[in-house]
């Protein structure tokens, strides 16, 4: 995480390890608050339904179902958490040792004791009036189908259980570590992928694999789970970490050397996106199809929100009006002018209005406060909305009964894209993908790009070097309008009608979460989170892998969003600069530390060892 | 433009430069990338106006078991020994239309379970998938259902909006669409022999056509009511547009006047500004079809408002429901709808009434259907389960399903006796009874079910 | 910022040029409605009324009262809300984008308790008894909540860049919007009924008992605030660190429990606002806060943030200007469906106001970092 900071580039610059802590000396208001967060974080998600919801969906058939795999998680992290130390300068950190199994264990107790509870008061009082999730469906389900003192005791077994095994977990040495890891991602992976796995095997006429891997109806049989594990166990021996030291290394990399790695991943990524979906079925080029109008849209808002630092929530609108306009010039019903222009053509007056509509917008909103920007973006994507809602102009578009009948886009004769052939839809995405990531890839490095790095990062001193700023804004306004009005103009042509239900103001926050999950400012991290958080979770209404999960993805997408703030700000896939940016503070007060550390050491006073040899 | 040639005069001649060149390499790319496809062509969509010609209505009682129809144009779906029938379900089930949705979607499970197997072989619905009552929503569903080529017919959708994007998918696939909740004429006819901007061969409905209720209302309003002006009120939804609009045509040409039609945002609580435009016409009538929680606002404030203390309301399906009904500032208010008295109804091919599907219901599901077209819901998924009936024969302990075959049988239907009362199918996909009722609201917790059946005015053309 | 960079620059650039044109534009929009609005209420067959809008038919004065009063009770409920934007904006400097949320909570909190005390039947028998328990239950709940974010998601995010805070707050809007929904359902969900005296209108100026009710609560609750914070120590102290945070730590006042007591405040205001919401319009859904939550940030823009009593009038204005406009500017310019456009009115009240008067009506009382 850290590779900037020059302590953590070597290879085990650890802090020097103490013998570990008695198994029975532990902050016991640790361990009672970090349980008691966790069982309430428990009892909210069986409240809230999860678990019930997501039983339907097996992991590993027929033990494991989605739903108590979210059951299951709190317990661990908070048991494995548990054991976390505060690395302080200096301070020897503690070997782990049986005091961690057993505050996991301690701290798992409790985390189960909020289900137990929760199992007894829906036995005894009927909460179902406010509570919609009070009901005996969520009872059976805490119990197993079995009575209430069941429940009582097999969750404070299963708490109890998991934490310990996060702590074990602690025990491990980094090598059985990352195996562990990585057998339970490749089983989980394999479960969340089932569809995409299905269906890109059954193109590669690879059933009998697939059919071996999960039960018929869904989730991975297991026999084939356990073998799973066993061969990616294998494989993370084998590997000893050949991949995070390639990593590493690539990170290292300098000058021609990277450029030389980088084209590469390059070219391979591209091969594999050109040809894979040629052997995919609809479902798989569906779902590339909408995480690639999110990548679209996430890149615009990058360029915005990541490169210049204006945060616009009212981004939908440049989606909105790319849309519209495409309809509009390309739908022979489209209400008041139908120039029925073929799909290129009217791209490029789409791409003139909504430039000039990003100037419009941009122009008003570009002096502003930050802040002040934030809301008033919203209520001009609002108001954009509302227009293409009204009645007053439902002579132009429609109004709530919207543009349908769109025609597909015609690419200069030689195909037609549209929603029925989902993979000429995703290579048209591609195509306008990679313009984008070309254009945002370009500008991160030009002269303005700089000029919008040093605007995002203190207007005063940008304006003082000679920027004129409101002009770089502008053009960012601009920038980022004209890239989402490709997928706007994309999306009208893919679903071939608009209604003005497609661009609330929720799919700004949605993009919002795509760009900072991933890593604001960074193109690869942009791309990543569309592709985990569409891809996966589900867009603002495009189901995703998980799509069980619709009726809570704005719920985790809430979440995730203060996590990611509180916990990682720059997100999935950090850029250098913007990581460096955000972690100022944190650095300056490290160089000091190390600073200071250098002066006691000089004066040969007693202190611990240094941590760190310069 | 002149303001970027300003822009680039400034020193940001590079910015723009990059982003033409960017330009002009994204057309070359276009020309390139996307010719490498191979499928040729979309299959053509199948002509609007190949409606067939209406076969002899199959009596009921007759079995074409021995005489699948169709010719077998869109191809046969075999379904092995031990394998299901496959069929789906689409239906807004989330958010603030799964009242509406959520009833048909179940009825569905439960019409499957009435009907049992078809010639030996098992019904499978799958899990029901959403369409989030939005147009990409309902895309992005049915490219998930026709990626199955197995599925025969989908049930659905709950949204107009959903199936003007699914049913071309769903349709071109050579599956059907039947659904149980979608009013819009687009979807099928304008009831005079046009077919609708959206309709698809291969969509059918068992709801009513929006054009019924609007013509419904405005009769009851105009001819029993004797008012000569109304206003309307819609929320944005296509739907309640549709109807509002549906509305205020008819009542014109009854010979009435609408003295105002506008529009609210649907969170939108504080209704005084809409009602105050709408009393600036002193309206005798207001209809607002719209959902709750925006028609609890307007019930309660428009008395209110000056210029509207006697106007009488009018409101329509979406608020017919056992939670409007109790509000004491509803009561006395009218309601259009389907005819709801389906009590004595059965369903001639499960032999089903109205009372065992709610006994079934509440069994099941621990509640009341919360909106009234669970019951075209019902009829729309039996009628279905009969169409594969009626196009399949066992080959060789293989069940051959004819596509063009259900299709032939659904527009061939007439006279069938369902739950909703007697469905024939037209030529566009109308299958569902024409008859709207209005009934006024007595008032009261206990009255619900007395309110459904106090039918005051009722149309059929 | 704004106003001291263009001082410095003569020159004016094109986009000055643009925003001076979009002023004048504004402005004749609105002065073109309001004439024709005049001319309309003149005589309907008045010709620029005609030219205007040809339909025109004008409002009755009892009409344009209705108007008024439910534009003053919104927007009396939007002031309630706003000042707790305003108070965490003028303290730490960010916008608590989910502070409309804790409104939404203290609405359904009031749901919950009602319905309970009207099931065991107090509600009917002790009304006024009911109504103080529902609003002290709200207030404590909704302080509570807005505590705990500030504990959660904002305390640990001080000094970092000002736009993390802001992101923050809308992932904590969008949590508490959607742990509504999961918990307790996404449908609408009834207020028990309220006594006739609160539905019926009454003689003075014939207005409902509800809204005058709205009116009175939101004034009275007004003055307690800013009696706590002029007159009481504490108060004292919330000024201090809002003027400086570092000198007032300086000055032995304890910063992280005076920006506890803003958050409080906050949301004890705004689960007020959520009560007579409740008490309004009788009904609750999860997305009750956002727009309201939204419109009461603009309120507290337009009236200037930092300044409480700004806070309320700018309520007031928005309030007013959302149900008037349609009717008053839309309308009689010939735009039909108006009532459609009130969210966008009460957003172009927002720009209308930046753009003529960046810092508000009243000016803006800024952290001392935002004030360089």
């Amino acid at each position: 995480m850290n590779t900037t900071l020059p302590p953590t580039t070597g290879p085990q610059p650890e802090a020097p390890r103490a013998a570990p802590r008695p198994a029975f000396t532990h902050d016991w208001r640790r361990i009672a608050r970090m349980g008691s967060v966790a069982a309430f974080g428990q009892v909210f998600i069986a409240l809230s339904n999860m678990p019930v919801r997501l039983d339907e969906r097996l992991i590993v058939k027929p033990v494991l179902s989605l739903g108590y795999l979210v059951l299951l998680i709190l317990p661990f992290a908070a048991g494995y958490r548990q054991g976390h130390q505060i690395k302080r300068e200096n301070m020897p950190v503690c070997a782990p040792g049986p005091n961690e199994v057993v505050g996991g264990f301690l701290c798992g107790l409790i985390t189960g004791g909020g289900l137990s509870l929760l199992a007894v008061l829906v036995t005894h009082f009927d909460l179902r009036e406010p509570l919609v999730n009070w009901s005996p469906v969520l009872l059976d389900l805490l119990s197993f189908s079995n009575e209430m003192w069941f429940a009582v005791v097999i969750w404070l077994a299963i708490g109890a259980g998991m934490g310990a095994a996060g702590g074990v977990l602690r025990l491990l040495g980094p090598k059985s570590h990352r195996v562990v890891v990585t057998m339970a991602l490749a089983v989980a992976g394999a479960a969340v992928l089932e569809s995409l796995v299905v269906d890109v095997a059954e193109g590669l006429g690879l059933e009998p694999l697939t059919d071996r891997l999960y039960a018929p109806r869904g989730g991975v049989a297991w026999p084939s789970a356990l073998g799973l594990a066993a061969v990616s166990g294998l494989l993370a021996v084998l590997g000893r970490g050949r991949f995070r030291q390639a990593r590493v290394r690539h990170a290292q990399m300098e000058g021609a050397q990277r450029t030389r790695a980088n084209l590469g991943l390059i070219i391979a990524t591209a091969a594999v996106l050109i040809v894979l979906p040629l052997f995919a079925g609809k479902l798989t080029n569906e779902l590339l199809a909408n995480v690639g109008l999110f990548v679209l849209l996430a890149l615009g808002l990058n360029v915005v929100v990541g490169l210049a630092g204006i945060l616009d929530l009212g981004y939908v609108a440049f989606f909105a009006v790319g849309s519209y306009t495409a309809a509009v010039l390309t739908a022979a019903t489209s209400p008041k002018i139908a120039p029925e222009m073929p799909w290129l053509v009217a791209l490029i007056v789409v791409v003139i209005i909504t430039g000039l509509v990003g100037l419009f917008i941009g122009a008003p909103v570009i002096r502003m406060r930050g802040d002040y920007l934030a809301i008033v973006t919203l209520g001009f994507g609002e108001i954009i909305r509302l227009l293409f809602l009204s009645d007053w102009l439902s002579g132009w578009f429609g109004g709530s009964q919207g543009i349908t009948k769109i025609p597909g886009a015609g690419i200069f004769g030689i195909t037609e894209v549209s929603g029925t052939d989902p993979r000429r839809v995703f290579y048209l995405v591609l195509a306008f993908c990679v313009v984008a990531i070309y254009i945002s890839w370009r500008l991160e490095r030009s002269r303005l790009g700089r000029a919008w790095m040093a605007v995002r990062e203190d207007e005063t001193v940008a304006e003082a070097m000679g920027i004129n700023t409101v002009n770089v804004k502008l053009l960012a306004f601009v920038v980022g309008a004209v890239l989402g009005s490709f997928s706007g103009a994309i999306f009208a042509a893919k679903v071939g009608s608009v209604f003005p239900a497609s661009f609330l103001i929720l799919v700004s926050i949605v993009i919002l979460v795509v760009v900072i999950f991933g890593g604001m400012g960074n193109i690869i991290g942009v791309i990543a989170g569309s592709a985990v958080l569409i891809g996966v979770l589900g867009g603002p209404k495009q189901p995703g892998l998980l799509a069980e999960f619709s009726e809570f993805k704005l719920l985790i997408y809430g979440a995730l969003l203060i996590w990611m703030m509180l916990a990682r700000p720059e997100g999935l896939i950090p850029s250098v600069r913007r990581t460096r940016e955000l972690r100022q503070q944190e650095m300056a007060q490290d160089a000091w530390l190390r600073g200071q550390v250098d002066d006691d050491d000089a004066g040969g006073a007693d202190g611990p060892r240094p941590a760190v040899q310069p | 433009m002149n303001r970027m040639g300003h822009l680039t005069k400034s020193g940001k001649r590079r910015g723009a430069f990059s982003l033409f060149v960017s330009l002009l390499a994204m057309l070359s790319l276009l020309a390139t990338s996307c010719g490498d496809d191979d499928d040729g062509g979309a299959t053509e969509a199948p002509a609007p106006t190949a409606a067939p010609e209406t076969t002899e209505a199959p009596a009921p009682t007759a079995d074409p078991r021995g005489d699948p129809m169709g010719d077998g144009s869109l191809g046969i779906v075999e379904v092995e020994a031990g394998d299901a029938i496959q069929i789906r379900s689409l239906q807004a089930i989330t958010g603030d239309v799964g009242a509406f949705g959520l009833p048909i979607d179940r009825a569905a499970y439960i019409a499957v379970d009435d009907y049992g197997q078809i010639k030996g072989f098992d019904v499978d619905l799958g899990a029901s998938l959403d369409d989030l009552c939005s147009n990409d929503g309902g895309q992005a569903a049915a490219q998930i259902i026709v990626a199955d080529e197995d599925v025969v017919g989908v049930l659905g959708t709950s949204c107009s909006g959903a199936a003007v994007a699914a049913a071309p998918l769903i349709t071109n696939a050579g599956m059907v669409l039947i659904s149980g909740g979608n009013t819009s004429p687009a979807l099928t006819s304008d009831l005079a022999g046009n077919a609708g901007l959206n309709h698809s061969v291969g969509y059918y409905r068992t709801a009513h056509n929006d054009l019924y209720q609007g013509a419904a209302m405005a009769k009851f309003v105009f001819g029993e009511l004797g008012f000569t002006t109304a206003a309307a009120i819609h929320d944005g939804d296509p739907y309640t547009q549709g109807l509002a609009q549906a509305f205020a045509d008819a009542f014109e040409a009854e010979g009435g006047t609408v003295t105002g039609f506008s529009a609210i945002n649907k969170d939108d609580t504080d209704m005084v500004p809409v009602l105050t435009e709408m009393a600036t016409g002193t309206p005798e009538a207001l209809f607002f079809p719209i959902f709750q929680p925006a028609g609890d606002f307007i019930a309660d404030q428009a008395p209110g408002v000056s210029g509207l203390e006697d106007t009488v309301l009018l409101a329509a399906d979406g608020l017919l429901n056992a939670n409007y009904l109790p509000l004491p500032q509803t009561t006395g208010m009218y309601f259009s709808g389907p005819d709801q008295r389906f009590g004595e109804n059965v369903n001639q091919s499960t032999g089903k009434t109205a009372t065992d599907f709610t006994t079934a219901y509440d069994e099941r599901y621990g509640e009341v259907p919360s909106s009234a077209f669970w019951a075209h819901g019902y009829d729309a998924a039996v009628l279905l389960l009969d169409a594969i009936d009626a196009a399949s024969w066992v080959e060789d302990g293989t069940l051959m399903i004819d596509r063009q075959g259900v299709r032939d049988y659904l527009y061939g239907l007439r006279g069938y006796r369902g739950m909703i009362g007697t469905l024939n199918c037209d030529d566009f996909g109308d299958c569902g009874s024409s008859k709207i009722t209005v009934v006024q609201n007595i008032g009261g917790e206990d009255n619900v079910e007395a309110s459904l059946n106090n039918v005051v005015y009722s149309y059929e053309p | 910022m704004s106003r001291r960079a263009r001082s410095r620059k003569a020159p004016r650039t094109g986009v000055d040029w643009f925003l001076t044109f979009l002023r004048v534009a504004a402005l004749t929009v609105v002065a073109v409605g309001l004439l024709a609005f005049i001319a309309q209420e003149i005589s309907t067959d008045n010709p620029f009324a005609r030219w205007a809008n040809p339909d025109a038919t004008g409002l009755t004065g009892a009409q344009f009262r209705g108007l008024i009063v439910s534009g003053i009770a919104q927007g009396a409920m939007y002031g309630l809300i706003a000042l707790g934007y305003s108070m965490v904006y003028g303290v730490l400097g960010f916008i608590n984008f989910a502070h409309g949320e804790v409104f939404m909570v203290g609405a359904m909190t009031g749901m919950i308790t009602s319905n309970k005390l009207a099931d065991a039947g107090y509600w009917e028998s002790n009304f006024i008894g009911s109504l103080v328990l529902i609003v002290v239950v709200s207030v404590i709940v909704c302080s509570l909540t807005a505590v705990i974010m500030e504990r959660v998601a904002y305390r640990p995010l001080r000094g970092s860049p000002r736009l993390i805070p802001l992101i923050t707050s809308i992932g904590v809007s969008f949590f508490l919007q959607n742990a509504s929904v999961v918990l307790l359902g996404p449908a609408a969900k009834a207020y028990p009924d309220v006594p006739d005296w609160l539905k019926s209108k009454h003689t003075f100026l014939g207005i409902e008992g509800a809204r005058i009710l709205v009116i009175l609560v939101a004034a009275a609750s007004m003055i307690c605030l800013w009696y706590l914070v002029e007159r009481t120590k504490s108060g004292r102290a919330m000024r201090a660190v809002a003027e400086d945070a570092e000198i007032a730590e300086l000055m032995g006042i304890d910063v992280n429990r005076t920006i506890v007591k803003v958050f409080a405040l906050g949301g004890a205001m705004a689960g007020m606002a959520g009560i007579l919401w409740g008490i309004l319009f009788r009904s609750v859904i999860h997305t009750t806060g956002f727009l309201p939550g939204i419109k009461a940030f603009s309120a507290a823009v337009v009236g200037g943030i930092g300044h409480l009593g700004g806070a309320m009038a700018g309520g007031l204005s928005i309030g007013v200007a959302e149900s008037v406009g349609p009717l008053l500017i839309l309308e009689p310019l010939g735009v039909s469906g108006v009532s459609q456009l009130r969210d966008a009115v009460a957003f172009a009240v927002l720009i209308g106001v930046l753009l003529l008067r960046p810092s508000g009506l009243f000016g803006e009382r800024l952290p001392s970092e935002d004030r360089t």
